[in-house]
């Protein structure tokens, strides 16, 4: 009941011995997710906390271990080379945690990407992915989770958990939760993920975290009227931002007078979606909108 | 990072774009000796960063615009004098206005027409686009709103780069001819190349002129760069003006927080650009306006916290301050002791309204209890709004 990665999914740490990344392998380890290996370039053959074995490339971690997804926590100067190194090696899940990778890095990297169909980039600039109770690819506190039935996708982190919090209090589980990162060039889009929880028999209903800047919500709602079959609940943070100003994230930001929260707000309920404009209600809004559908 | 006008077009200058002749002055004096060194009419142009700059007019003097043309070095001394130290306000700096601390003095452009040609990155095919126009001198996003057929977008495949035929689609693009379109395709090959080699994240040239005798000249210039990327550019980054920016953002910039300042009086601290957003929007949708967006990141460190609480206290408009913590990587025990210290080291004039949830969320609560502080605890997002907003004075 899941997409992206489950108990099976073999996973590598790139950046494995580094500040954040040895941080964060501890507790996926904790969380039971299966890490076979880590790469940091001049430490091969050492061993992470004496059991996960350290490569110096991607290619060899992945050869010797068999590593399908890579979580990346290398720093911002190194992060685009580290991203084709896991597409170069074969991997298919790419979640790179990283934060601050220059835009025009980003833009080079997506345009390789296109090379490399089996490779999934999620991120950057993001919390991660987790199926509850199975795998947790990432910097999310695993203990909010539930396991269950609903998907969640979000390009913020601690709203996630906000969210995720509010879903877990009401006793609603989640099938995978997805934070697409809060960058303006990312690899995964929300209609990649609506497509992906629409075609997951396990996945029921949707939550759908947005943002101000740019038109991705806009074209996810678009896609959700035409392909949707699962009730979503929706909701944009950044009505009250002002135009100009970067809110944090590197694509949260009301340029030109595009990509306001009202627009976004206004697109996803033409397409049907079930919005709030009270983050404290995002899980009610889900429970609303799956009680309509029965 | 934005820059000034003139250090714009210092860097036009080592690609080739032709920019006007003229330098840049701090004083009434140095002016008069740029002045001297050009010859015919000259402009003397206000170096602030805000846009609007020809309409904009001094604070303490409307009459005084920011842009003037003169005829002679006496009258650009006298136009830097007016403009030098005064406050400008233009569509973009709001009322206080921004001061002048350099006047930019260049050989004014017998000027035919003018155009618009713009680079910036275009989300949704995760590329770098241009965009021109025919319309020079106006604002851009109202071409774009008003006569969206007068506006030419042009994407670059990263992996190709721009290459001649890009030059020629935009320069034949916007009608010009014969050699005026070949300097035009040439400028846009050079904007390209500013764009890539600076990591900018905004180029823009307006107005872009072509001159009488069919010359292509850029008469404006406005560069921003990414600031992800300026670790790679030590020249670029040397180039900040702290003056230009809001003092209280500068402080949350030099911690590494991240703060906008808005028209509210309930502080917000956050973890989380997302969830610092909608702490914004729910203090707003129980009726208070937030004084501020405060991001503490992901990592929060006690000293990070009480540098954050140091900047909300200094804008005088707060009346409470509602802290919103969400633990993951940040534990809700870190942020409590930096509370606690802050409370202790700033002193707490305001009430304090704290929502704590995630990772050691009991240890933080009991911290702040603890801690004897006139602290109001919340259970959730919506409880904090609430009562920060009634601490506050009440919804309005």
């Amino acid at each position: 009941m899941s997409v992206l990665i489950n108990k099976d999914t073999r996973v590598l740490i790139q950046g494995i011995t580094g500040g954040a990344g040895s941080f964060h392998t501890k507790l996926m380890l904790e969380y039971g997710t299966q890490i076979v290996a880590g790469v940091t370039p001049g430490r091969g053959g050492q061993k992470f906390e004496g059991k996960v074995p350290i490569f110096d490339t991607v290619e060899q971690a992945v050869h010797a271990t068999g590593a399908t997804a890579t979580a990346i926590y290398v720093p911002p100067p190194f992060a685009a080379d580290s991203i084709l190194e896991a597409a170069d090696a074969g991997l298919k899940v790419i979640v790179a945690i990283t934060e601050g990778i220059p835009i025009l890095d980003m833009v080079r990297v997506k345009r390789t990407l296109s090379a490399y169909p089996q490779a999934r980039l999620i991120g950057p600039n993001c919390p991660g992915v987790i199926t509850p109770g199975e795998c947790k690819i990432g910097i999310m506190p695993g203990h909010i989770h539930k396991p269950g039935k609903v998907g969640v996708v979000s390009r913020s982190g601690t709203l996630t958990y906000e969210a995720v919090g509010q879903l877990t209090a009401l006793g609603i589980g989640q099938s995978t939760c997805i934070g697409i990162g809060g960058d303006p060039v990312n690899g995964t889009n929300f209609i990649d993920c609506l497509a992906l929880f629409n075609d997951d028999p396990k996945t029921e209903a949707v939550v759908m975290i947005g943002e101000i800047g740019g038109t991705a919500e806009e074209q996810a709602a678009a896609w959700a009227k035409a392909h949707m079959k699962k009730p979503i609940a929706a909701f944009v943070a950044g009505s009250t931002a002002p135009k100009g100003k970067r809110m944090g994230h590197a694509g949260a930001i009301i340029a030109g007078g595009k990509g306001t929260a009202k627009e976004k707000f206004a697109a996803l309920e033409a397409a049907g979606i079930h919005t709030t404009a009270n983050p404290a209600e995002i899980g009610v809004t889900l429970k609303k909108a799956l009680e309509n559908r029965r | 990072m934005k820059i000034h006008e003139y250090q714009g077009k210092e860097i036009f200058r080592r690609y080739g774009i032709p920019v006007p002749e003229g330098k840049v002055a701090q004083s009434a004096k140095e002016a008069h000796d740029v002045a001297d060194t050009l010859s015919g009419k000259m402009v003397v142009k206000a170096q602030i960063h805000a846009g609007g700059r020809g309409k904009g007019t001094l604070k303490d003097a409307p009459t005084v615009h920011g842009v003037k043309l003169v005829d002679s070095a006496d009258a650009a001394f006298a136009h830097a004098k007016a403009l030098l130290g005064h406050a400008l306000c233009t569509h973009q700096t709001g009322p206080e206005g921004q001061v002048v601390r350099r006047v930019l003095v260049e050989a004014a452009t017998e000027i035919a027409k003018e155009y618009y040609v713009g680079m910036t990155l275009d989300r949704e095919h995760s590329r770098v686009a241009f965009i021109a126009s025919t319309e020079g001198g106006m604002e851009i996003e109202k071409v774009a709103a008003e006569t969206p057929d007068k506006i030419l977008r042009l994407g670059v495949d990263p992996a190709g780069g721009f290459t001649a035929f890009h030059g020629r689609k935009l320069a034949y693009g916007l009608g010009l001819a014969g050699d005026t379109a070949k300097q035009a395709a040439k400028i846009m090959a050079s904007l390209y190349q500013v764009f890539v080699e600076t990591d900018a994240s905004l180029v823009e040239i307006n107005p872009l002129v072509v001159t009488k005798k069919g010359d292509v000249i850029a008469l404006d210039a406005k560069v921003n760069f990414d600031d992800n990327a300026l670790f790679r550019h030590p020249e670029l980054a040397a180039l900040r003006d702290v003056d230009e920016e809001d003092p209280r953002e500068r402080a949350a910039k030099d911690a590494e927080l991240s703060y906008v300042a808005l028209d509210g009086n309930i502080g917000c601290l956050v973890n989380g650009a997302g969830l610092a957003m909608s702490t914004m929007d729910i203090i707003k949708y129980v009726g208070g306006e937030p004084a501020n967006f405060l991001d503490v990141g992901g990592g929060a460190t006690a000293d990070q916290v009480t540098t954050a609480f140091t900047i909300i206290l200094k804008d005088p408009k707060v009346r409470a301050i509602l802290v919103n913590i969400f633990g993951g990587i940040a534990k809700c025990d870190v942020v409590a002791t930096g509370v606690v210290q802050a409370a202790k080291n700033v002193g707490l004039k305001v009430p304090l309204v704290v929502r704590l949830e995630g990772t050691n969320v009991e240890l933080g609560k009991k911290i702040l209890a603890e801690s004897k502080l006139a602290i109001t605890p919340a259970s959730d997002m919506l409880d904090a709004a609430n009562k920060a907003v009634a601490a506050a004075g009440g919804a309005k």
